[in-house]
């Protein structure tokens, strides 16, 4: 058989304001959430997001770019475990998630510096 | 409808040996709602790749945690090997596999011991982790550390196993499965601890995939799902099939987690009978460009790998961004929704069966 | 309180450990190394602690954590940093997180070195710390009882301290 499933990377661009109609798409197709993290591109001053989900061991990735300010919106109304990511990436990048299901309001990791990996 | 009553649950508690801190909103003795706080171990290693060389970032990631420390080196190499097209010996990636199993066998060991623990039995606790410190002595024996061994590196390992130690090693290993038989029927056959287990804490196959559970906790609701049939590894020449039940309850996620200590002891002494001669390593230089998303199948579940280096002309010895999901990340959601409508009698039972790694999924 | 000299309880924190350090420290009381043999056992109780055993570094959230559980054990204590993170910060030092070793926010008395320390030098850490318990209980004891047999060195020690005190004057 020898398939090796995870050297199948699919990235796919997607805009911003997209994101959710896209998410609620994979979600009927039953796919899984893998993960969701955040990439600060120093050079552009722009953010990196990255949303991965799974579906019979192959990983399918929707890949958004942003700029400083501005929000996104949740995907905590389809894929509630998101809140962990969501909450991760607004303490951590501060970027802002609309309409988060259950939003810590900066308080979920307490950090010595706020937003350590915010674009200077 | 009772009068309400909000418990804090850790972060220094005794059932757990790290810091994880709930709210515990009661009505009488049931839990209405648990609110989980985190961060108490946040270190943000993943911001070191900018002042470490991606070889060097190999001892960080390991790190990550004590426990599935193995795993996570691995991880972080298939994610940078998949970067720079590195085609890895097959003997390493054996080799790699052997150990990877033995840390799964050490982790199932000592978390069986922690439940153990969790419902008050001290002597069956004490055997789990009088067992381990066997597969404990194949580490060292094989690596040199008992914990955090760094013997993966990028592009393979860095020590080879003897005919002698692998042979050894099965030996041990069977001789290990006789007398675990023993302490898995007391978990699986006694009553007082079925009393604990069975119907405590049930996950539906529905909402363990509502929730994206991962691992063992996914498994033992009948979801199969498990990153080893993604043709990492050499879990295909070994055969592998996963582990699944189907109850849901921590019964059934304590099944799975011992029939999984069984199953590694036969994946390794298979994987010893076929390894084939050859190097352990092949060399990676040069800077590094590109990005790879890989995952691994940890003691606790599906664990992500990214690793993305700079573009183009800014192409350097340094990653960019490098980030691991771990799994107890994705099981706090299922956690929380398990928590909701148990006794408060039953909390450390529920909290333990997800097998959390706080210090993995903080970083 | 003489009578429980023989047997140190410890309490257990994880600062912001991977772990390593933590399982270590259970596997010592598990019958491999089985460090109940000298009495001591693990409490999650720090009202019955007398040794504090904190691995991992401190961190911005944990770090009144710590000092709560450290101001809540009784006199005498005595603290014991296990591994290099707790010592120092270790590997992770330079993230930004982390603001050092344990000694960065309690006093400790004790260094065990490792990454990740092994159950025989935790165990020699935890006897380093036991004589320092010694030392500890003895002072609190001249400070507080003057028993009549010890009367003279209670009495060396008060002028040891008035000495002291003056020269901080």
């Amino acid at each position: 058989m020898s398939e090796k499933k995870y050297l199948i990377q699919d990235i796919q661009l997607t805009e911003a304001s997209d994101v959710l109609s896209r998410v609620r798409d994979l979600k009927a197709e039953g796919y899984r959430l893998v993960q969701m993290c955040a990439a600060a591109i120093a050079k552009d001053k722009t953010y990196q997001l990255t949303y991965s989900f799974d579906k019979d061991h192959v990983l399918l990735n929707l890949r958004i770019i942003i700029t400083d300010g501005v929000a996104v919106e949740s995907i905590t109304g389809e894929y509630w475990p998101a809140f962990i990511y969501e909450n991760e990436m607004h303490d951590l990048f501060g970027i802002e998630f609309k309409h988060n299901a259950l939003d810590y309001g900066g308080h979920f990791f307490k950090v010595s510096e706020p937003t350590p990996w915010k674009n200077k | 409808m009772g009068k309400r009553t909000i418990i804090p649950f850790g972060p220094q508690h005794p059932v757990l040996p790290e810091p994880v801190h709930l709210d515990l909103v009661l009505e009488d003795e049931k839990v209405i709602e648990a609110i989980p706080s985190i961060g108490f171990i946040h270190r943000g290693l993943e911001k070191l790749v900018e002042k470490r060389e991606y070889p060097e970032m190999v001892y960080v990631i390991e790190r990550i945690c004590g426990i599935c420390s193995f795993g996570h080196g691995w991880g972080y190499c298939h994610a940078v090997e998949g970067v720079m097209k590195v085609e890895v010996p097959v003997r390493a990636e054996y080799l790699r596999t052997i150990w990877h199993e033995l840390s799964r066998i050490h982790s199932h060991l000592l978390w069986l011991g922690l439940l153990a623990d969790g419902f008050g039995f001290e002597s069956l606790f004490n055997h789990c982790w009088r067992v381990r410190e066997r597969v404990l002595d194949l580490f060292e024996e094989t690596t040199g550390g008992r914990v955090i061994f760094s013997v993966c590196k990028v592009g393979g390992v860095r020590k080879d196993m003897s005919k002698e130690q692998l042979e050894k090693m099965s030996q041990v290993l069977a001789d290990l499965a006789k007398e675990l038989k023993s302490l898995t029927d007391v978990f699986l056959e006694d009553v007082s601890v079925k009393n604990r287990l069975c119907g405590v804490g049930v996950l539906s196959k529905e909402d363990a995939e509502e929730l994206c559970a991962v691992g063992p906790m996914a498994r033992a609701s009948g979801v199969v799902q498990d990153i080893r049939l993604t043709g990492n590894g050499v879990y295909e020449d070994l055969g592998f099939e996963p582990v699944i039940e189907t109850d849901g309850d921590c019964y059934a996620r304590c099944k799975v987690r011992i029939r999984e200590v069984f199953q590694s002891i036969e994946l390794i002494r298979k994987a010893i009978k076929i390894i084939p001669e050859g190097d352990i390593s092949v060399p990676v230089k040069g800077k590094i460009t590109g990005e790879f998303i890989t995952r691994m199948e940890q003691p606790r579940g599906e664990a992500v790998y990214y690793a993305k280096g700079f573009d183009g002309d800014d192409a350097s010895m340094h990653l960019e961004r490098m980030r691991v999901r771990t799994p107890t990340n994705m099981n706090i959601p299922a956690m929380v929704k398990t928590l909701q409508g148990c006794d408060l009698a039953d909390v450390p039972m529920l909290v333990l069966t997800i097998d959390p790694c706080i210090s993995c999924t903080e970083r | 309180m003489s009578y429980v000299a023989k047997s140190p309880w410890v309490i257990h924190y994880d600062g912001s450990s991977c772990n390593g350090c933590d399982i270590e420290v259970l596997a010592c009381l598990t019958p491999m190394y089985d460090v109940e043999r000298f009495g001591i056992i693990n409490t999650g109780n720090p009202k019955h602690a007398d040794v504090f055993l904190v691995t991992g570094s401190v961190n911005e959230q944990n770090k009144n954590v710590v000092k709560q559980i450290y101001e809540q054990m009784p006199e005498p204590k005595v603290v014991v940093a296990i591994g290099i993170c707790a010592n120092s910060g270790g590997v992770f030092k330079e993230c930004y997180n982390i603001l050092g070793g344990v000694d960065t926010v309690i006093p400790v008395d004790v260094y065990v070195p490792g990454c990740a320390a092994r159950p025989e030098a935790i165990i020699d850490g935890v006897v380093a710390g036991l004589g320092k318990l010694a030392e500890k209980r003895k002072a609190l004891e001249g400070d507080v009882i003057v028993e009549p047999e010890r009367a003279s060195a209670g009495e060396q020690q008060a002028q040891d301290t008035d000495e002291r005190e003056e020269g901080a004057k």
